[in-house]
């Protein structure tokens, strides 16, 4: 069988979505943020949208991820991707707006505009990669960094004395009217992998009710700075993060 | 089409001007002395006349950055604010200026520092002209000192905030904000179509169609060499806006012994000293920057030839006096008169000024 007669459109199995670059991504090996946009750029192709769809980039390790989505992209300061989101969303109704997002950018410096835009219901899909730590930075504490957890500004372990609680903003939001569907999901193995699409999806698809913001959160790992292999960090998220971020979604829109 | 007469505020005027100029959003936050903008504008309730969005952000770090994404769409949008919020937009008016985008911001001044007062103050001079948030950047700069300015100029900054991608900023201040004054106003101009913004804008984020390559609007540039690029086009950019865009006014300069500097509310003010010094027979003339940047610095110096000694007349600590002395090459008896912290000057009192330090 020659190369020519294996490649093929019938013999397509898989194949990297053409709403994702060229671009070698930056991310470490083994790093969830991969794996999520491709989620995103898959839902983005399936949906038919990508003409019609505007991304709001963070700053903490997906800041480059105007990279890598061959979407139009704008750039936000540290936190306010929920603000941009909201004017974006508002002076452009008819155009697919979604924030991503890590733990610091959304759930501490960012806290003030993730709030009042999830509160406000502002029409946007929000994705939220929380893996309890900055990972740019170089390993910070995090606000969901969990109790007893190492960081370089913890590096005898989070105590409530110290540094206060993990923050679950994500059960926070879903109490607000302005949120519509509000879901946590992982990315560690296939199976999970196919329901985050699937939730991905749905948060996009919501868009065209115009009923508030759909958050996803997605449980996700940082092995270089928990200093693990990229194995160990996924037993660690499931053994660790899972028990205190339960996955599933917290808020469902009505049937 | 007639023009049409109306008795308004300066912050009533901006918000008026803001409708009709057909600005697609204004985000904002309640301040004394400018919450009228915002007030306005919700009464006027824009979305029914022209489709303008007009939203109370919850601060104003969130207003700059809505204004911020708004602009990265290319659209036609503004906040406004006094002293302290204005402090908390510097972030955003950086990376505005750092990605290169059009956005127009009002400044209705108040004394300071800190929390200070809700009275009428020039006292964010320094912050406005010299840059104001981090990195390399200037912000065009419009002073006006009537509430007919106030309108007018919002028409101006946006014209000049999209010829040269940068934010412009109106700097008034609590007297221009508060007064009522006639103003002429226009129609209502049609905002843009969406059509005409991708076609104008092509680097604007309006969604990728299949024909070009996606708009990424972003300040980040990791690669040193091609950052200083970067900020050496920006620099470019502002040299063409400094040799074009000067604004000024001289008003009783032809026979002038004497010049007072002075913009804004203070420079209202000189016109009233003016009247009372030539009465004593006092040749003094009024030269009035319009851009504080760039600031008219050849002409003021053009216009410095011919007279014994500037007063620099500011509601500040002497902020202005410094682009006064660097404009003359100090080749001029130049110094500064100011009240601050809230307090407007006396025409006598800047009289006084005048025939003590410079006289």
């Amino acid at each position: 069988m020659t190369r020519e007669e294996i490649i093929k459109p019938e013999n397509l199995v898989y194949r990297r979505t053409p709403v994702l670059t060229d671009n070698i991504m930056h991310y470490c090996p083994g790093c969830g943020h991969g794996t999520i946009h491709r989620l995103i750029a898959e839902v983005i192709e399936e949906m038919g949208i990508q003409d019609k769809t505007i991304g709001i980039s963070p700053v903490g390790c997906s800041v480059l991820a105007y990279n890598y989505f061959d979407v139009d992209f704008v750039e936000a300061a540290h936190g306010r991707a929920p603000a941009c989101g909201t004017a974006i969303k508002r002076l452009n109704p008819d155009k697919y707006v979604f924030t991503y997002q890590g733990d610091g950018d959304l759930a501490a410096i960012g806290t003030a505009e993730t709030i009042h835009a999830c509160n406000r219901g502002e029409n946007i899909t929000m994705i939220f990669v929380n893996n309890a730590i900055y990972g740019m930075t170089g390993g910070q504490m995090a606000p969901t960094t969990l109790l007893g957890m190492k960081t370089a500004t913890c590096p005898y372990g989070r105590t409530v004395e110290a540094n206060g609680y993990p923050l679950k903003i994500t059960e926070l939001i879903a109490q607000l009217p302005g949120t519509y569907y509000v879901t946590r999901q992982a990315v560690f193995t296939p199976a999970h992998v196919r329901k985050c699409k699937k939730a991905i999806r749905q948060a996009f698809e919501n868009q065209n009710l115009k009923k508030g913001v759909s958050f996803v959160e997605v449980v996700s790992n940082c092995n270089s700075n928990w200093k693990m292999t990229a194995t160990k960090a996924n037993q660690w998220l499931e053994e660790n993060m899972l028990p205190f971020y339960p996955l599933g979604d917290l808020k469902t829109p009505e049937k | 089409m007639a023009k049409e007469l109306k008795l308004m505020k300066g912050n009533e005027a901006i918000a008026e001007s803001a409708i009709r100029a057909g600005v697609d959003g204004y985000f904002g936050y309640p301040i004394t002395p400018q919450s009228e903008v915002l007030e306005h504008l919700m009464i006027e309730n824009p979305v029914e006349k022209t489709g303008m969005v007009v939203l109370q952000a919850e601060s104003e770090t969130a207003s700059i950055n809505m204004v911020y994404a708004g602009a990265a769409c290319g659209k036609k949008v503004m906040t406004s604010s006094s002293s302290p919020g204005i402090s908390l937009m510097q972030e955003g008016l950086s990376y505005i200026a750092g990605a290169e985008l059009p956005a127009v911001v009002v400044n209705v001044v108040r004394g300071g520092p800190g929390l200070g007062t809700i009275q009428p103050s020039q006292a964010d001079y320094f912050q406005t002209t010299k840059g104001g948030g981090h990195g390399d950047y200037r912000l065009i700069t419009l002073a006006p000192a009537s509430v007919q300015e106030m309108y007018d100029f919002v028409q101006l900054a946006f014209d000049l905030a999209f010829k040269y991608r940068n934010p412009a900023i109106i700097l008034s201040d609590g007297m221009i904000g508060q007064v009522m004054e006639k103003v002429v106003i226009d129609d209502y101009k049609p905002r843009w179509t969406d059509e005409y913004i991708a076609k104008t804008f092509p680097w604007a984020a309006v969604g990728k169609p299949a024909s070009r390559n996606h708009n990424i609007i972003t300040s980040l540039e990791l690669d040193s060499a091609k950052q200083e690029q970067i900020n050496i086009n920006i620099q470019k950019k502002y040299k063409v806006c400094e040799e074009k865009e000067v604004r000024y006014e001289m008003i009783n300069c032809e026979d002038a012994e004497y010049l007072f500097v002075a913009y804004g509310s203070s420079a209202r003010i000189c016109q009233k000293t003016i009247e009372l010094a030539r009465a004593e027979g006092i040749k003094v003339g009024l030269f009035r920057p319009i851009t504080l940047w760039p600031f008219p610095s050849k002409q003021l110096k053009e216009a410095a030839k011919n007279v014994k000694g500037i007063l620099s007349v500011e509601m500040n600590a002497g902020q202005m006096i410094e682009d006064v002395k660097l404009a003359t090459e100090c080749r001029v008896k130049a110094e500064h008169f100011g009240r601050y912290g809230g307090m407007i000057p006396d025409p006598n009192e800047i009289l006084v000024a005048l025939k003590k330090q410079i006289m």
